[in-house]
């Protein structure tokens, strides 16, 4: 085994490590805000094991996608459902979780003896390396034209369903000024309802929770 | 470096979100564990392209598609999460049986 090998084995048993403690601990701790940071762990840490894998393009993408968009997304999320509240237990909650561990780690010993009893044909070539940028982007515009083409209106699709999905309902302005009205109370914090129109009725929406704290 | 040593750590993360994804009361937190499901096969699917497919990487490129297909999956799922907490008041999951009977 030469120094590069080593450093390799090094690197991987350390980047595992943290791969696979934080994914537990995005699992298993309680406070949601640190399984949203440890997920972050999780995909730097995926961006590492391909970096191992000579793929620096994906692992770019992998820190640019995952790290700056899903994750910051997700921590969004949790801030806006942040309601401090204690779920009913449930009965016999030990039983699924003992099941579901069982299952688990059965399809883990299944998986894993399968990829080791699997005679796999290695590739004697040299791999691409560097030129993988040049290859994933010749890929994409011949063979891979239609998905990639797709995909792009998947992501528009998704950008339009996601605003749709989370937009408040419209309130009518007749019912805004009737602000006593309890059901009309949004289930959040009181917060400025900029979007319904650009009369005076919301800023008296807006202004009434903090006169309420004087 | 062995294939099999990225395919065994693959497999034991998709496990964990397969746990994760059963277990986890908080519906943000099922969305994470589907998450950590991707990465493991776009794991698997980075070491068969270095591995078995060196020079004609697909492997990679079926990679770039899977990271954009869950960018919009996390995006779509968390505003649904977002709707259903504005009409329930929860993310409970054991609470969400609109559509169970």
């Amino acid at each position: 085994m030469n120094l590069a090998e080593g450093v390799q084995i090094v690197s991987f048993g350390l980047l595992a490590l943290m791969m696979i403690g934080a994914a537990l601990g995005v699992v298993l701790i309680t406070n949601i805000v640190y399984s949203a940071f440890l997920l972050g762990g999780v995909f730097i840490s995926m961006a590492g094991l391909y970096l191992l894998l000579n793929a620096d393009f994906v692992a770019t993408a992998q820190v640019l996608i995952y790290v700056g968009a899903v994750n910051v997304l997700i921590l969004f999320a949790i801030m806006l459902v942040n309601k401090r509240q204690d779920f009913a237990p449930v009965p016999n909650a030990w039983v699924r979780r003992g099941a579901t561990a069982l299952v688990c780690a059965g399809l883990f010993a299944l998986l894993s003896t399968m990829v080791i009893s699997t005679p796999w044909s290695f590739s004697t070539q040299q791999a691409v390396g560097d030129g993988a940028i040049v290859a994933i982007g010749k890929h994409f515009f011949t063979d891979f034209l239609l998905p990639f083409e797709l995909a792009s209106v998947l992501l528009l699709m998704a950008l339009v369903g996601a605003v749709i999905l989370a937009r408040r309902e419209f309130i009518p302005d007749d019912t805004l000024t009737a602000l006593q009205q309890p059901a009309l109370t949004l289930p959040e914090r009181p917060r400025e309802l900029a979007s319904v129109g650009a009369g005076s009725p919301d800023r008296t929406l807006a202004a009434s929770p903090s006169e309420q704290n004087k | 470096m062995q294939l099999q040593y990225f395919l065994v750590l693959a497999a034991a993360l998709f496990c964990i979100g397969i746990f994760g994804l059963i277990t986890s009361r908080n519906a943000v937190r099922v969305l994470m564990s589907i998450e950590l499901m991707l990465n493991a096969v776009n794991l698997n699917l980075m070491a068969f392209s270095n591995y078995l497919d060196t020079q004609d990487i697909k492997g990679q490129v079926f990679t770039t598609f899977v990271i954009a297909i869950a960018a919009a999956e996390a995006a779509v799922g968390l505003a649904i999460v977002l709707a259903i907490y504005r009409n329930r008041d929860t993310v409970d999951m054991e609470q969400f049986n609109l559509l169970k009977w």
